[in-house]
């Protein structure tokens, strides 16, 4: 399994958005994307696939800093960026198809932030 | 390429009518639990140290352990029948036996409590 | 002028018992939009991983999903491993794989089984459930429990299989490959089988991979991706090709399946043969520090997994992406234009896993 590229890029807030419509003409697929809290805002983790290699593109933005929705170009992402804004509370704008924070049926709003 | 058919499964089902059920009849005939089945947790009382280990290891918290009064309690409607407890128990006290507890309509937990060389179980 | 109307499609259905909720959105008899909503059962499993220490948590990836269970404790300890790199011992790996095979087996046996009951079928739902019985009891025998087996840990597999055990996996495997024959015409071959799936829920190739698509779903649409390619466990020694096929619609996912099943027999097979001697499991000490994705094939597709651990014994982050979580896209997309009847099918074929996405 080491033959396989598995690499994990971090990378700021400007570069992100060009670096995704990168890997979207390089053919590359969406794996997954995953919210972390970190102390100060959120890790967001990236994931994509091309045959068996993987790289994960890295962001970390603030608290109250918004992220642009990559659903224009990995229209899949939706579900899994809803996840992230509807359960952590990450700040992610112009989701498309716009479901008004309604995929989760949740009492709770952002129950796995972390709260101080 | 198989061309298409019908009543392909026709003859099996027809011949179900004359087969012995594939399920067995419990509860009028009795079922036989393998050896490693994980049924319910067991505790030998008598070699029990109240160390504690289990109720760390227990993810779900079924597990209370009262050194001062030397009770173990096990909630059986909260366990999970993983066998974490078991695999941590230095004293090798625990043990993982097959067969079902017997359901109940509320929620019991079942107290050993070690006495001087004598075992009692008590149930609240 | 056509009539437009809503019709709320879950989150109880006979289809399938999980909870998921459509909001369907009817022109006369074809459904314009699909809206998807989820998160009646979530119980916040991922963040339970700070309160439980990472030995422990094995456990609780295991009770994710009643199906995927095996993958899921597989797919958690193959990421924690990676991060505090621990080499498992060969015949632990073998261990892993056959379980992991037979849980694939009895994966698609129920899924076959579901399909035939959608069909309403009910000879054929009854015939696959039987089968996978088997594979339950040999379970049962190896590991303790019918589907949650409990067998992995951080370092290895916590039991051994004795040559008793595999040669009794061997007999279980031949019964149901000869009984599992008639079953495969039936589904393959039957009247009444492909004219309730042929053209039903069609999915291109470069639509399974825009919208991420995973496993069998993303196989039947031709393309040519099984994660257990990667070599994980013992994949690395043991022959398969995945299995593919081309059409893309739900008659293509059944086939695949039906594939799958017999490539699992191969594999159980080899690796019983292959199965070397030694030690289970190597003894862990420290706690994980770094970080780690790990890919397996679950039977029902694809699963990341993500561990971040920073020294101490409770890990900070745990991320399951299921396969559900992946496929639930095309499925939306794939209920855009179906018509109403169709939909409980479209939705089965996904193999969809509400609690594995609501981990």
């Amino acid at each position: 399994m080491e033959d396989f590229r598995s690499e994990i890029k971090k990378m700021s807030m400007s570069e992100f958005f060009p670096a995704i419509v990168h890997m979207k003409s390089d053919g590359w697929r969406l794996s997954q994307i995953c919210a972390t809290c970190i102390p100060g805002g959120y890790e967001m983790s990236y994931s994509f696939c091309r045959d068996y290699d993987m790289v994960t593109l890295r962001i970390e933005p603030g608290e109250n800093e918004e992220v642009a929705s990559i659903t224009q170009i990995y229209p899949c992402a939706f579900i899994q960026e809803s996840e992230a804004a509807e359960l952590f509370g990450v700040k992610i704008c112009n989701i498309k198809p716009d479901y008004r924070n309604g995929i989760y049926r949740i009492d709770e709003e952002t129950p796995f932030r972390d709260k101080e | 390429m198989e061309k298409t058919r019908l009543f392909t499964l026709a003859g099996r089902i027809a011949g179900n009518l004359f087969r012995k059920p594939a399920t067995v009849k419990y509860p009028f005939e009795p079922v036989e639990y393998p050896e490693r089945m994980r049924g319910h947790v067991e505790n030998r009382i008598a070699d029990c140290i109240f160390c504690g280990l289990c109720q760390r290891a227990c993810p779900s918290a079924a597990i209370t352990v009262n050194r001062a009064d030397g009770t173990w309690t096990i909630n059986p409607f909260d366990c999970v029948q993983c066998g974490s407890c078991v695999s941590g128990c230095p004293k090798k006290c625990l043990t993982m036996e097959s067969g079902y507890r017997e359901p109940d309509t509320v929620k019991t937990s079942v107290t050993m409590i070690k006495t001087d060389n004598d075992m009692k179980e008590a149930r609240d | 002028m056509p009539n437009r109307s809503i019709i709320p499609f879950g989150p109880q259905h006979p289809v399938l018992p999980e909870p998921v909720h459509l909001d369907l959105v009817l022109k006369d008899e074809i459904v314009e939009e699909a809206i998807p909503s989820i998160g009646f059962i979530h119980r916040g499993l991922e963040k339970l991983v700070k309160k439980r220490d990472y030995k422990q948590y094995t456990y609780i990836a295991e009770r994710v999903c009643g199906i995927c269970s095996c993958g899921h404790g597989l797919g958690y300890c193959l990421a924690v491993e990676q991060v505090m790199n621990i080499e498992v011992p060969d015949r632990a790996k073998y261990l892993r794989t056959i379980w992991m095979e037979m849980s694939r087996v009895h994966s698609h046996l129920l899924w076959l089984g579901l399909l035939g009951d959608a069909m309403g079928f009910e000879s054929l739902h009854m015939e696959s459930w039987r089968l996978r019985e088997k594979i339950l009891d040999m379970f049962d025998e190896t590991t303790g429990g019918r589907i949650i087996h409990s067998v992995n840990q951080v370092g290895g597999v916590q039991r051994d299989m004795d040559f008793a055990m595999l040669n009794g996996i061997l007999h279980a495997v031949d019964d149901i490959e000869r009984e599992m024959k008639p079953l495969v015409r039936t589904f393959l071959h039957d009247y009444s089988v492909q004219t309730r799936l042929k053209g039903v829920g069609v999915l291109s190739a470069d639509e399974a991979v825009s919208l991420g698509a995973v496993g069998p779903m993303l196989r039947a649409s031709g393309v040519d991706y099984d994660a257990r390619k990667l070599g994980v466990c013992a994949y690395g020694d043991l022959e398969f090709e995945p299995a593919v096929s081309k059409d893309g619609d739900s008659f293509a996912r059944c086939e695949v399946r039906l594939n799958e099943i017999f490539q699992s027999f191969s594999l159980i097979k080899q690796a019983i043969n292959k199965i070397p001697q030694g030690d289970i499991n190597v003894p862990v000490k420290g706690n994980p520090e770094g970080e780690a994705f790990i890919r397996i094939e679950q039977p029902r597709g694809e699963a990341v997994y993500y561990v971040k651990g920073d020294g101490s014994k409770y890990l900070d982050r745990f991320r399951l992406r299921t396969p559900t979580t992946s496929n639930i896209p095309p499925m939306v997309s794939l209920l855009r234009g179906s018509q109403l009847a169709d939909v409980p099918l479209i939705i089965l074929t996904i193999d969809p896993c509400i609690s594995c996405t609501e981990r």
